[in-house]
């Protein structure tokens, strides 16, 4: 299947200072949830408006549905749908009157109740924008991104500040999307949207990728599926060096004085730690033991978390 | 059977729902929504249709015609007095004179604090002195009314034969001057904030940005956000004017078409004002300082209130350069004077020279995100 999004060495430069996309590569096939995580400020809507075509990049090339946003803008904005990081819509319009509204602008826009029903907003529909809580606004942002009945769906941080059962509800509602044949792109800051909800996805940091592939492929690329955490009393830990050569230890790092072990086998793994810390006459103050994420893949590759307090 | 025949209509239903849109779809719709936001706002309504009226009102009785005040004098007590009282009571102007005869220090101090108008001290044998200050127009007036009563009444014969017709017709009077003047700034005001107030907004709420993510047409969306400020300029027209002529019998001379394409004019050029002072402006407090600064010369130079012509002549080509000027004066000459469109056209020109500019350089730099 041919990409429906190409980009390569992808730039963005801010007045000609702030370099917030520094040559970035994407390919995407049709039919595949595909996710930037990242960081604020690591570039994703950056990155995410230029393939939308609402920024002009620095330099390099975008094709999506093989057709460039030089040459095919209008046609492109026919087929694909977008829902941006925040927009307020007008509040005193009722869900019915927007998604209406946006239905106006396409050529062959689907029924708005069939979209209403499909987004769970008909209980809503004859309701003011602004007494929507903040996922059924969420959910009606979707909504008249899908009006449009796109190929390709757009979503910038689709669920940040949403409720868990909001956060689920979307999940959903983006699963049908691509089960119907829909391609994706979404930006998030969230590694267990990342993790339930793309096919791939592709880590971003300063502007370009650190790494690519399925959730999985990436877990499996730290070295191993379960983390050993744990710290010793009086925080003499020692070097990395040391538990690493510990059985079935893929990789070590140290989290801000917590020490993580990516373990193939924690059933080899845990009886050595315990006999090291022994012989060092040390004491444990701490020992967990858990699935990896895709957040220990990014504080592996950055030493830092993706959010930041 | 019944189940095949049931699922033709079906069919039909479904293929009718996924109806396909018309070339001006999205732009009815704009329209729609912005008049539908509108009515949904009601400091808006009152802003756009209640405060000129109130205007008008308060303006309207503030500044009303009323007959000349009673002139108060004071006759002093003494000889002569009575005789005094008795001329102007049997002269012509009995009837715009109220003389109260007093002492002299309580004359002389009513008329220091301004209860009197005039001091009349008649010394006996017909001779009187008038006591009046030359500074104060109405001690001016009642000086000249008590003469030429108590001359007339004295049997004086005016040597010309003189008649005098009331006028204080509909047309003449201030109201009849403010109503046009209140039309032209309501409809550089509600366009100005209409249009560049709804554009800021939207984009400071990204919605225009989330616009230009669609097919949507932007030459289409801009054209609705001006057609929905020609529709309520049609009600603003006709709420004022209506109002006038029911609340102060004002007259209107000139045709209701002429009115309104001037209205329309300069409802459009207003709006491409708005349009321009919006094009970039991130923040609504940004924009709407630059909107005041547009609107702040064109309400104190193009005769609203007071007529533009009691500024030096010097500046009189700027001022009637400005749109609201030519608004003002094409609405005036043709609601109190019923000149025809044909004697507007340099006004009209004028207003159309702004739109055209306004526009051009608005959607030069205008900014969607």
């Amino acid at each position: 299947m041919p990409a429906v999004i190409e980009c390569r060495d992808l730039r963005k430069t801010y007045d000609g200072k702030v370099e917030a996309v520094r040559g970035l590569n994407l390919e995407i096939p049709g039919g595949e949830c595909f996710g930037l995580l990242g960081p604020n400020g690591a570039g994703k809507t950056t990155t995410i408006e230029i393939l939308e075509g609402l920024l002009e990049p620095s330099s390099g090339e975008v094709t999506i549905l093989g057709q460039t946003w030089k040459s095919h803008a209008r046609e492109l904005r026919e087929q694909i749908g977008i829902s941006l990081q925040e927009t307020r819509l007008s509040e005193k319009l009722t869900v019915r009157e927007t998604v209406k509204l946006f239905a106006s602008f396409y050529s062959e826009p689907r029924p708005t109740n069939e979209v209403l029903a499909a987004l769970q907003l008909e209980e809503k529909a004859d309701s003011w924008v602004g007494k929507l809580s903040g996922g059924q606004k969420q959910r009606l942002a979707v909504a008249t991104a899908l009006v449009g009945s796109p190929k390709l769906l757009f979503l910038d941080e689709p669920t940040t500040g949403l409720d868990p059962q909001s956060r689920r509800q979307l999940w959903e509602i983006i699963r049908d999307f691509q089960r119907s044949g829909g391609t994706v792109l979404l930006t998030t800051h969230y590694m267990d949207e990342a993790e339930r909800l793309c096919d791939r996805l592709a880590i971003v940091d300063h502007g370009q990728i650190i790494a690519e592939g399925s959730p999985a492929d990436l877990i499996e690329r730290l070295g191993g599926h379960h983390m050993v955490e744990f710290s010793l009393a009086g925080g003499s830990h020692g070097t990395s060096d040391r538990w690493k050569s510990l059985p079935g230890v893929d990789s070590v790092y140290n989290d801000d004085g917590l020490i993580c072990l990516a373990v193939r086998e924690p059933h080899r793994t845990i009886p050595a730690l315990l006999d090291a810390v022994d012989k060092q006459s040390a004491q444990l103050e701490h020992l967990t033991t858990r699935q990896a994420s895709l957040e220990d893949v990014f504080v592996r590759l950055t030493g830092r978390h993706l959010r930041e307090e | 059977m019944s189940v095949a025949q049931q699922i033709p209509p079906q069919q039909e239903l479904q293929r009718g729902s996924t109806r396909r849109n018309g070339r001006w779809t999205g732009f009815l719709h704009v329209l729609d929504v912005r008049m539908k936001e509108l009515r949904r706002e009601p400091e808006v309504v009152f802003w756009v249709f209640g405060f000129p009226i109130l205007l008008a009102l308060g303006l309207g009785i503030a500044f009303r015609n009323k007959p000349a005040d009673v002139a108060s004098v004071v006759i002093v007590s003494g000889s002569g007095s009575q005789e005094a009282v008795a001329l102007i009571q049997g002269s012509g102007g009995r009837n715009s004179i109220h003389a109260d005869v007093l002492d002299e220090p309580s004359a002389l101090r009513g008329f220091r604090l301004g209860k009197y108008a005039l001091v009349v001290q008649p010394n006996g044998r017909g001779r009187y002195e008038y006591r009046y200050d030359p500074a104060r127009p109405e001690s001016v007036l009642a000086r000249a009314l008590v003469d030429e009563s108590l001359q007339s009444a004295a049997g004086r014969r005016d040597p010309l034969a003189t008649t005098a017709v009331t006028s204080s017709e509909p047309g003449s009077r201030y109201i009849d001057f403010l109503i046009p003047g209140l039309l032209g700034m309501n409809l550089m005001n509600a366009a100005m904030w209409g249009i560049g107030f709804a554009i800021v907004d939207m984009r400071q709420r990204k919605l225009l940005k989330r616009f230009v993510a669609t097919p949507m047409r932007r030459s289409d969306f801009l054209l609705a956000l001006l057609s929905s400020r020609l529709l309520l300029m049609l009600i603003e027209v006709a709420l004022l004017l209506g109002f006038g002529v029911f609340a102060f019998h004002m007259r209107i001379l000139g045709s209701l078409w002429s009115i309104l394409l001037i209205g329309s004019i300069g409802a459009i050029s207003f709006g491409g004002l708005g349009l321009l002072t919006a094009s970039r402006a991130q923040k609504i407090e940004s924009a709407s300082g630059l909107m005041n600064l547009v609107m702040m010369p064109m309400w104190i130079f193009s005769g609203v209130f007071f007529s533009g012509e009691r500024f030096p002549a010097a500046v009189q080509p700027l001022i009637k350069a400005l749109p609201l000027t030519a608004l003002n004066d094409a609405l005036r000459a043709t609601i109190l004077e019923g000149s025809s469109l044909a004697s507007q056209s340099p006004r009209i020109l004028v207003m159309g020279a702004w739109a055209v500019i306004t526009f051009a350089l608005a959607l030069r730099w205008f900014r969607w995100t």
